[in-house]
């Protein structure tokens, strides 16, 4: 981020000697205008600023596919019921914001609690893991157990069970969440560096100090990862609860305008669902990524 | 080797004369892992107050070994160790502090410099208001008085070290461990550290152990050298460094220092061949 840019601009600098110069006077020129660069590091221009580059490059991919799509699908005269192009999608997204919009909260409610849910049972069982080694023997792999059945197969019996729709596609999406945070905590738990380590034991600390000073903020960078990673599981967990519980009316998630307008062969709206569940992703990985760089940002190298 | 050539601990306080107090005796401690590999054969040694004594080898010598058992993190296989006459876990009863400086600052990266040195006086429970004064006082001394809000990470690898010191010093130890704390540094940075180190030694009437692996530092900062030896790690030779205290730079280009420096080097020659007859 705070890279100088002077220091990759001098470059040519340095090699410029080396080649073998047939014509000097650009060589010359070369050498010159990096230097000429120089004296005014900090005012970049616009376009040469990484965060703005961060921001523009993938914008312009975006756009540039954006037109092919749009260019392709009236160039050859494609039927919106097998692609309809972006602008048809966004006419779709307005006329039928009303049930959309409806849909979208029902889905970011579900992808948001499942995400609590997996963040602070996540969190409780690391804490659990990390007071010996002989519970984490023993329950470890119950964990991977969780992580490995598919949601899918066992999305069915949870909505059997759990009456309340919602609860029963909260605990499928949050058990999808649920093992990047338990094991990334638990590995950032227990990733304290040795010598520091020794010097609370030297100290004299107690174990409540130890985890509060010394554990808890060598495991941050580790649990932010996690939380990074869920977020975006939250997410699929909750869209593959709601094809398995099939859920309409007033409950009806993205999914399930997924699955409607595959039966009506509505396919704008199937695109335009997609979307908001594409961007409901988006949303929820940035806002990791914001919290963690609050969190981290001042001192930890991930940040920087 | 017998432990009888120490007093028992009852005894020893009123009969033991001011000036030589035993701070750290080191009585027959031995390491073996559990492989069966010795790291320290029987060690007997006995460290008197305000003694600056450096354990000097090669790599894989135990020193740091050694450090580490005087300081209780790591119990030795069989043998003892008495800080003040008690063993080393009582460490609390005898009212006496014992500071350890590891070889690299061990710092908290998400905490300020002040709050990484005031971390000791946090642990023991001092009040935020008296723990907060001896922290300036504490960065006064190293030089860092300015940087106390900064983050380790914006520091210079000597200047982390400095912090490391001073969170050494705030506690006001009576015996001071540092384990090759300046063997990462640039010399110049190292020559300034061991100076300054020497002045805080003299001014705070310390007891120091210190490792290193460098003749020159050792003969520098040193009253005496314990040295050491590889395979099995072992202690082999003493030897005192009678030049006077202070000691400035000048004292490093000296004729006394290089004779110092050469009777080092040729033991610590003999102490790293033993390795070479072994595995030839």
């Amino acid at each position: 981020m705070s890279t100088p840019f002077p220091s990759v601009a001098a470059l040519p600098l340095a090699v410029a000697p080396a080649v073998p110069a047939p014509a000097s006077a650009p060589a010359a020129a070369a050498i010159a205008a990096p230097a000429a660069a120089a004296p005014r590091p900090a005012r970049q221009p616009l376009l040469a600023r990484p965060r703005v580059q961060r921001i523009l490059y993938p914008l312009l991919v975006g756009l540039v596919l954006i037109a092919l799509w749009q260019g392709l699908v009236t160039g050859l005269e494609l039927p919106s019921y097998l692609v309809p192009s972006p602008l048809r999608m966004l006419e779709t997204l307005v006329t039928d914001w009303a049930a959309l919009g409806a849909s979208l909260w029902v889905t970011v409610k579900i992808t948001v609690l499942a995400f609590l849910v997996a963040t602070v049972a996540g969190v409780l069982i690391s804490f659990l893991f990390v007071q010996s080694k002989r519970i984490e023997m023993a329950l470890f792999p119950y964990a991977v157990l969780l992580q490995v059945t598919p949601i899918v197969a066992v999305a069915p019996l949870i909505i059997i069970w759990v009456k309340d729709p919602t609860t029963s596609m909260v605990i499928c999406a949050a058990l999808v969440a649920l093992f990047p945070i338990i094991s990334n905590t638990t590995l950032g738990l227990r990733s304290v560096e040795p010598d520091l380590q020794s010097y609370f034991q030297l100290n004299r600390a107690t174990r409540l100090q130890t985890l509060l000073r010394l554990r808890i903020p060598s495991a941050l960078p580790y649990f932010f990862g996690g939380l990074r990673i869920s977020s975006g599981l939250a997410l699929i967990g909750a869209v593959v609860a709601e094809f398995v519980a099939g859920t309409g009316g007033s409950g009806a998630g993205l999914a399930y305008q997924i699955l409607q307008a595959g039966f009506q062969l509505d396919i704008p709206r199937m695109f335009a669902a997609l979307l908001l569940i594409s961007l409901t992703g988006v949303g929820m990985f940035v806002a990791m990524a914001w919290l963690s760089r609050v969190a981290l940002g001042s001192w930890h190298s991930s940040e920087n | 080797m017998n432990t009888a050539v120490f007093p028992p601990p009852a005894a020893a306080p009123a009969s033991t004369p001011a000036a030589s107090t035993p701070v750290v005796q080191v009585l027959s401690a031995e390491k073996t892992y559990p492989n069966g590999t010795q790291a320290l054969l029987p060690v007997d040694l006995c460290i008197e107050e305000g003694e600056f004594v450096t354990l000097l080898g090669p790599s894989g010598c135990g020193k740091s070994t050694l450090l580490k058992m005087v300081a209780g993190l790591l119990a030795p296989t069989d043998g003892r160790l008495h800080l003040w006459r008690k063993p080393v876990a009582q460490l609390g009863e005898s009212g006496k502090k014992m500071a350890f400086v590891f070889q690299s600052p061990t710092l908290m990266p998400w905490a300020s410099v002040q709050t990484n040195v005031r971390l000791p006086l946090d642990l023991a429970g001092v009040s935020r208001a008296q723990a907060d004064a001896r922290v300036s006082e504490a960065l006064a001394l190293v030089g860092l008085a300015k940087f106390a809000s900064a983050l380790p990470r914006a520091l210079s690898g000597g200047m982390q070290m400095r912090v490391s010191i001073a969170r050494g010093l705030v506690t006001q130890p009576d015996l001071l461990l540092m384990d090759e704390p300046f063997g990462a540094l640039d010399e110049i940075t190292r020559h300034k550290l061991d100076a300054d180190l020497l002045d805080l030694w003299r001014k705070k009437k310390l007891t120091v152990i210190f490792v290193t692996h460098s003749i020159h530092e050792a003969v520098f900062l040193s009253s005496r050298v314990v040295m050491m030896a590889v395979r099995p790690g072992r202690v082999v030779e003493e030897f005192r460094i009678e030049a006077p205290y202070p000691r400035s730079a000048d004292f490093m280009v000296s004729p006394e220092f290089s004779r110092y420096a050469k009777l080092l080097q040729d033991s610590l020659l003999r102490a790293s061949a033993d390795t070479t007859e072994i595995h030839a």
